[in-house]
């Protein structure tokens, strides 16, 4: 009777560990959605579109903040890619000390508290930025004379903004990409990658075209786990980007990113601002749950369509 | 008889461990050479020379030379990619890329021709035919290569190899991971095939290499013993090890 009653226990103890997970997403839904009530309610979703922040005359717009987390994110997502690519196939064929060494360095970079990211981004990023790589790209590049995307690299900069602030983040998320790559790229049965040079392809062939399509699920994996990371980046980005409120021109534009924002605002916001706020992080909750979802989704898919028994 | 493949003193390296020991060779044009042998003789290592597959492996050497019409290939100043259009390589395990059958066809295909997309349709198809594949995935060309039967990839990497226009085939144990009304298949196939191709083929299965080859070599403990017409090996070999291992003795 007595044993009865503990497995009864232990079953139940083992159910609210389950449910712990989803009760806490649900909760922090919840609670966002409830603390920006009054922001939604003045501002309907026109609050997603606006570009006007004006704490003093109580107008808020998400759109800026928005717009900021996309530009960085995706600048470091395309930075960081093809660096952890080219690394992860180098380093998998190199010599074993080699590889090694590199390596763990590559994965060390992970451990980095990323205060640290954004105390080395201020003091050493940003005039290097400044003085050298800005006016490299602008004096003597001029890449913003280019036809379409030249209006959106810019002419005008002082070290700080997006770009700088999207290298930060290709930094931070390169460790988690590379090492998923490394492992995809390991994996690919060594028999496949000599049936690809059996039939002449070179090592750049094979690599993109049987390495990263026989692992495209765990490369995709590994692009949405530095796209999560680079999404939610507080810290480092908050020291490089130059804290603007407003739309950002160009790439070498000052900017600010929602988790900035939140950052920044707290202390000393009451009443409608701080429902914006709380409005801002639940934006930033629903842009990281739904690309997760999709992500899941987008791989179930392929994997069904592929009709593959590799889990 | 034209020699196509003419190994001379092939000594090979894993490391520090030598694998083959003089290994030499006369293979004739458009015709079936089998190669048999205890298992780790070197059968496949000799076999992996022969398109410098083996290159791929930062440990792995060999020295000697590996003549193929007329020109040294093991020369590091030969177009290796060129080198493995001309020598196509069959693996044991199927081996379809992560594509679209059309696609395992058209990939290399396209890695080394220039072809409009009538042309490239017409030589995938070809290419399908003469592996006896067609009729079976003419239908489902949009279907990935992964979702063949195991008999079916093996054909369809046979196509794939024969697709480039290719003159010499090697396969490494190509029947081993398949069933037997398949492994009769790709035995009919080879048969078919030696008209235009000269085929190099390892094997652990003794009746096989006596069902298709023209000769066999036999290796043991990475030495060439015995090389010669097949049914003179089969029915009356020189040799007191080639005869024991043919009898069953040992292997």
């Amino acid at each position: 009777m007595f044993a009865l009653r503990t497995d009864r226990i232990f079953q139940w103890l083992c159910l609210i560990s389950a449910m712990i997970a989803g009760l806490l997403m649900l909760g922090f839904f919840v609670q966002l959605s409830l603390s920006s009530v009054s922001t939604w309610r003045q501002f309907g979703l026109g609050f997603l579109v606006s570009n006007d922040w004006d704490p003093v005359a109580n107008r808020f717009g998400a759109l800026p903040s928005i717009v900021g987390t996309l530009c960085t994110t995706v600048i470091a997502l395309l930075l960081a890619i093809p660096l952890a690519f080219a690394a992860a196939l180098y380093l998998v064929d190199a010599p074993p000390l080699l590889s090694n060494i590199l390596s763990h360095a590559i994965d060390l970079l992970a451990a980095i508290p990323s205060v640290i990211y954004g105390m080395w981004g201020l003091f050493v990023m940003v005039p290097i930025m400044q003085k050298h790589v800005q006016p490299f790209m602008v004096d003597v590049l001029r890449l913003h004379r280019l036809p379409v995307i030249g209006r959106y690299i810019g002419e005008y900069y002082n070290g700080f903004g997006i770009f700088t602030a999207g290298i930060i983040l290709a930094i931070m998320v390169l460790p988690y990409i590379y090492a998923i790559l490394r492992d995809v790229i390991k994996m690919t049965p060594p028999v496949l990658r000599e049936a690809a040079y059996g039939v002449g392809c070179t090592r750049w062939e094979t690599a993109k075209d049987i390495v990263l399509r026989y692992g495209i699920r765990g490369v995709l994996g590994g692009i949405f786990i530095g796209l999560g990371r680079a999404l939610g980046e507080t810290m480092a980005v908050l020291f490089v980007i130059g804290n603007l409120m407003d739309m950002p021109e160009d790439i070498f534009s000052g900017a600010t990113t929602i988790a900035a924002t939140l950052a920044n605002n707290f202390a000393e916001a009451d009443c409608l601002q701080r429902s914006a706020l709380f409005a801002l992080g639940l934006v930033l909750l629903l842009m990281s749950f739904s690309i997760q979802v999709a992500a899941q989704y987008y791989l179930h898919a392929t994997s069904a369509r592929r009709g593959e028994s590799r889990s | 008889m034209a020699i196509k493949i003419s190994a001379k003193n092939l000594n090979f390296y894993y490391g520090s461990n030598q694998a083959l020991f003089d290994n030499s060779l006369d293979i004739e044009e458009r015709r079936i050479t089998a190669v048999i042998g205890p298992s780790g003789c070197g059968k496949s290592t000799h076999l992996r020379v022969y398109n410098r597959i083996f290159e791929l492996y930062r440990d792995q050497r060999v020295t000697g030379e590996l003549i193929i019409d007329g020109v040294n290939v093991l020369d590091p100043q030969v177009d290796v990619l060129e080198l493995r259009r001309k020598v196509g390589m069959i693996f044991q395990k199927p081996t379809p890329f992560p594509m679209s059958v059309f696609e395992n066809i058209a990939y290399p295909i396209k890695l080394h021709f220039k072809l409009s997309s009538k042309e490239l349709k017409q030589r995938v198809e070809q290419a399908l035919r003469a592996a006896s594949l067609w009729d079976e995935v003419k239908d489902k060309l949009k279907n990935s290569g992964l979702a063949l039967s195991g008999g079916q990839q093996q054909r369809l990497c046979i196509a794939r190899a024969i697709a480039i226009e290719p003159e010499i085939l090697l396969m490494d144990e190509p029947t081993s991971a398949i069933d037997p009304v398949a492994t009769l298949k790709i035995e009919e196939l080879m048969l078919s095939l030696k008209e235009k191709y000269t085929i190099v083929v390892v094997t652990h299965n003794m009746q096989q290499a006596a069902r298709i080859s023209d000769n066999t070599a036999f290796f043991f403990k990475g030495h060439i013993i015995e090389y010669g017409p097949t049914a003179r090996i089969f029915t009356n070999p020189k040799e007191k090890k080639t005869e024991e291992y043919i009898t069953g003795r040992f292997g």
